[in-house]
């Protein structure tokens, strides 16, 4: 029976995402047909623009990069119970704090200014998201709600900065920090187009799924999730690991902030804030805050996105149409949450063994 | 309008957060009132800004088609409807996060606005019309700031009901029986699970009649920019408010009166930390939650099953 | 400072005119043997916002017209790695030759790093500063709008009865800046008392906020409001729906406010976007820098509205005049700001050419309101 159940728990775990995404591309399939456009066409232009050629794919892998980063700033928490969606914000203040320590440092050595700006944004934005962290822990406020005001405030603190005290007099009709420094810039990686965030994104993917899987601190962290009060009653001191899940989810998003700094525009201005958070929030949701498949999922949202743009110049489908097949992917994975361990899979063997009975 | 031209001054910020608050009020009201039936039955719908986005554009559209405002009210309800529908029956699955569905229903809803919205942004639909209260007044003004929208007043009306009927009406007791606690709503006979579907299909239709307010009223038009995170701050509002339906009334006055503080000061000369102000309504709601919130008890008034306040 | 010559831009818009007509007369000049031009637009937001994505949107749609012209376009695209995939995608699947990545945050970073890498593709941007050393296949185009708004200050200063005008900006950045300036000069050369209130509300589409704003202002006796966000269409209707008068901008408001619009400052891009799309099909050059106003055809006002009077039009028509044949400067001595200071002394003028204009920095006397 046991070796059964792994065997239907390993199928259940990718037959039903698949079964999921194929059920929503049904959905928006018959979406666009109603709209009155060929759902194949569409489908073909998805591919294309996702995956179809070697721009394709650096384009999805592009996207992908920082929706990785942010992703891990809801998974960690969530590992412990906590539903956090404070992203954003950590991007937005990890990138201002990029951002300002980068221009502070002008004239050092690249690589030395490079690794300060990472602790920098890093710090500022696992400190802004274990702050939510604390308020639920010391004084029992709810997370999510928490973590979402510290958005709009994280977002009011960078545009007052952003545009007052931090600009740059030569930014000129677009309010920015100065410039950081050429040989401060974090280039691509060589041969391709993608950025080194996504060689960070993953090996962080990896470090924290060792982290939780393999770990006494992960052991801790999956027991408070399952049940706080078992956790209480063994003795762990909860309000530790709170913070630690909460920080190093937030630095994670700190450091999507640096590389929009460091790898996309170079300085600090309102581009860095166009929704890589909350996206983020999807991605860990359908990866169910497992941070290995994180990795693939953040691609497929990247390939989306990606592919949004044949979409409207091709089948003159609306720009939201990447929206609406976000959001019926999402709802249809979270439905099928209800699935799993309830699929009775006819593996042959077990059809075999049962049928003597 | 030579009268108009006395300009009120200092007196004009007041004036401006009284007006604002009643103008800009009225979505925050109708989500936080919707969100608090939900709530008090035991589920949490963050989708509630998909639902006011979706409600404002199938308002939009319908009064456009039809000629009528008000049919566009009913259609945008109807629409929210729907989705709280949706939000109930999926989240009815074992073991399905309402948070997370929330959030996809919040993707979905505003989506499919967009997409389906892109023939309305253009035309020009008949608007809601407005009660003049200001009638006593000389000063343009005041008439301005007191000319009040129907729906406002309806709002207004809604809160003390719903304050009763939670309080006294038997179905009002079996929501917040099934909110406090599925075990003993069982043990009661109360049906958990379609109480919870109603009350967030309820909850929907109320966000959709919001949103009507945003594209049929103020600021009166349909394009994609209209909700700059009204819903969800009007979820934020309901824990503000302790889950009182009077509370939501009150908060929503508050963070109406707020959001009209930034361009009231511009107005007369303040001209610092614009920003700031504008991100006022955030930082107070989350002090009050530290003010008010303690690790060691549930937050007065919080349903026992909301996963939310445990 | 100014070496972007005049001449080469006014027989490049000789040309537009002249490509227009052609267009106009229907002749397929080239359909049969040219392959098709395939042009991309990339706009920041929806492209019928009433606002500055419809301007542009308005500018495609002529060249939609074109024979050999194929018009591809993508909206909401933020100012991020997503433009620049979007500008190498339409450059890799669709064959693009000429980009109009129409965004003020296009241009740096992203459009110059793909100008560098795509050498045979022009790229137009709106709103940026080419200077020398950026790349020679990409360029920057603008319209001094502010001779619009200088007119329209001058209809409004005329119309209020209050003397106080209302100006609702976005961000307070030299762009903005230098039209809430012209629309106060224009004002006050009627009225010299005049004031322009200005609110900043912070960001470029922020509906209920610009009402909030368009109320406050009218609640402190301003009766005439404009603006400068993406979409003017919240500011116009609510001054519609409060009775007081309203001048518009980017596009003609006139059907959302049939009884209150004044005038409005427009662009016209369509004659521009068919010049460069001739050049790129000919192979003639097309200079980096192109700026014009009124007399280039790059700017235009709308038509005025039943509430403007005869004094008024004779007024904004005569100057109006003095700009199209070059003899009008906007800012010129003795100017101040509205802290007391000498922005340009008495005796010189700063002609639109002059680079100066592009970093403004101050509000000039007569505006009620402080930089953040």
């Amino acid at each position: 029976m046991t070796r059964s159940d792994g065997w239907a728990a390993t199928i259940d775990a990718v037959a039903i995402p698949v079964l999921a995404i194929v059920v929503a591309l049904v959905l928006f399939g018959a979406f666009v047909a109603i709209y009155g456009v060929d759902p194949f066409a569409a489908y073909g232009l998805m591919f294309e623009g996702a995956f179809g050629s070697a721009f394709s794919w650096q384009n999805s892998l592009l996207r992908s990069a920082p929706l990785i980063l942010t992703a891990l700033c809801t998974a960690l928490p969530a590992r412990a119970g906590l539903v956090v969606i404070g992203a954003e914000g950590a991007l937005a203040l990890g990138g201002l704090a990029a951002a300002a320590v980068g221009h502070a440092l002008d004239g050092a050595n690249g690589m030395v200014t490079v690794t300060v700006m990472a602790v920098a944004a890093a710090v500022i934005g696992g400190a802004w998201v274990a702050l939510a962290g604390a308020l639920r822990y010391w004084r029992g406020v709810n997370e999510t709600i928490a973590s979402l005001l510290l958005v709009y405030i994280a977002i009011a603190l960078f545009n007052h900065l952003v545009e007052g005290p931090l600009r740059d007099p030569a930014s000129l009709n677009k309010p920015s920090t100065p410039p950081i420094a050429d040989d401060a810039m974090i280039g691509a990686i060589p041969g391709f187009d993608v950025h080194w965030g996504l060689v960070t994104g993953v090996l962080l993917c990896l470090a924290f799924w060792v982290l939780i899987e393999r770990t006494t601190i992960g052991f801790a962290i999956r027991l408070i999730g399952d049940n706080q009060k078992a956790a209480r009653l063994a003795g762990l001191r909860l309000g530790g690991y709170v913070l630690v899940v909460c920080a190093l989810g937030g630095a994670a998003a700190g450091l999507a902030g640096l590389y929009e700094v460091a790898a996309v525009h170079g300085q600090a201005n309102a581009s860095l804030l166009v929704g890589y958070g909350f996206t983020g929030i999807l991605v860990s949701f359908l990866a169910r805050h497992n941070p290995l498949a994180i990795i693939p999922v953040a691609i497929l949202i990247g390939g989306i996105g990606a592919s949004g743009g044949l979409l409207q110049r091709r089948l003159d489908l609306p720009d939201a149409a990447v929206l609406v097949l976000q959001g019926i992917l999402f709802v249809t994975i979270l439905a099928s949450e209800t699935m799993y361990g309830r699929i009775r899979w006819r593996l042959p063997s077990l059809v075999a063994a049962r049928r003597p009975a | 309008m030579s009268n108009a031209a006395e300009a009120l001054g200092w007196w004009g910020v007041p004036l401006a957060v009284i007006g604002g608050a009643i103008r800009v009020s009225t979505p925050f009201l109708f989500v936080s009132l919707g969100e608090c039936l939900t709530e008090r039955a035991g589920r949490i719908n963050l989708g509630l800004e998909g639902t006011l986005i979706m409600g404002a554009m199938s308002g939009y559209a319908t009064a456009l088609h039809t000629g009528s405002p008000w049919a566009g009210v009913l259609v945008a309800g109807l629409a929210g409807l729907l989705f709280g529908l949706l939000h109930g029956a999926i989240c009815s699955l074992p073991r399905v996060n309402d948070i997370a569905v929330g959030i996809g229903l919040m993707l979905l809803g505003t989506g499919l606005a967009f997409f389906l919205g892109k023939p309305y942004i253009q035309p020009k639909a008949p608007g809601l019309p407005a009660i003049d209260l200001g009638w006593w007044s000389s000063l343009p003004q005041v008439q301005a700031a007191l000319k009040i929208n129907v729906l406002f007043v309806i709002g207004v009306i809604c809160a003390p009901v719903m304050l009763w009927w939670l309080k006294n009406a038997r179905l009002g007791l079996v929501v917040r029986t099934v909110g406090d606690s599925a075990d003993a709503a069982r043990a009661l006979g109360f049906p958990v699970i379609a109480t919870r579907i109603w009350a967030t299909a309820a909850g929907g239709f109320l966000a959709g009649v919001g949103g009507a307010f945003l594209s049929l009223y103020y600021p009166g038009s349909w394009s994609e920019g209209l909700s700059s995170g009204q819903g969800i701050t009007a979820v934020a509002l309901v824990i503000f408010a302790r889950w009182n339906p009077m509370g939501c009334f009150y908060a929503s006055l508050l963070f109406g009166g707020a959001g009209a503080l930034g361009p009231a000061l511009q107005s007369v000369g303040v001209t610092q930390g614009y920003y700031l102000f504008n991100a006022l309504p955030y930082a107070l709601t989350l002090a009050v939650m530290i003010i008010a919130c303690s690790p060691r008890r549930t937050l007065a008034g919080a349903p026992g099953e909301l996963g939310v306040t445990n | 400072m100014t070496n972007f010559t005049t001449p080469s831009r006014r027989s490049l818009l000789r040309g537009a005119a002249a490509g227009g007509l052609l267009a106009a007369t229907g002749l397929p000049i080239g359909r049969a043997f040219a392959a098709d031009l395939v042009v991309g637009f990339i706009y920041v937001g929806p492209r019928d916002d009433y606002g500055y994505n419809q301007a542009q949107a308005e500018g495609a749609a002529a060249l939609k017209k074109l024979a050999g012209v194929k018009v591809v376009e993508e909206e909401k695209v933020p100012e991020t790695i997503a433009v620049e995939k979007t500008m190498e995608s339409m450059i890799n699947l669709d064959g693009a030759k000429l980009l109009f990545p129409t965004s003020f945050g296009y241009y740096n970073p992203h459009m110059l790093k793909l100008a560098k890498k795509y050498p045979a593709v022009r790229f137009e941007h709106c709103g940026g500063l080419w200077t020398e050393g950026a790349p020679k296949n990409a360029g920057s185009y603008f319209g001094y709008i502010d001779e619009a708004q200088y007119l329209a200050g001058i209809v409004a200063g005329h119309t209020s009865k209050t003397g106080k005008l209302g100006f609702i900006a976005a961000k307070p950045i030299p762009q903005v800046l230098r039209n809430i300036n012209a629309f106060t000069l224009g004002a006050r050369s009627v009225n010299p008392n005049a004031t322009t209130q200005v609110i900043f509300t912070g960001d470029w589409s922020l509906p209920v906020k610009e009402a909030e704003a368009s109320n406050s202002l009218i609640d402190q006796g301003v009766d005439v409001l404009t603006c400068h966000v993406d979409s003017p269409k919240v500011v116009m209707e609510t001054a519609e729906r409060r009775g007081v008068f309203c001048s518009g901008y980017h596009v003609n408001q006139a059907p959302l406010a049939p009884k209150g619009y004044l005038t409005g400052a427009e662009w016209a891009w369509s004659g521009l976007f068919t010049s460069m799309v001739d050049a790129v099909k000919t192979g003639k050059p097309i200079p980096n820098l192109v700026r014009g106003g009124l007399k280039e055809g790059l700017v235009k006002t709308s038509a005025y509205g039943p509430a403007v009077g005869e004094a008024a039009r004779k007024q904004a028509d005569a100057v109006k005049a003095r700009f199209l044949d070059s003899g009008f400067v906007i800012f010129k001595g003795p100017l101040k700001d509205n802290k007391g200071a000498v922005v340009i002394p008495a005796g010189q003028e700063q002609g639109q050419t002059d680079l100066r204009l592009e970093s403004m920095n101050y509000l000039v006397e007569g505006v009620l309101g402080a930089l953040a």
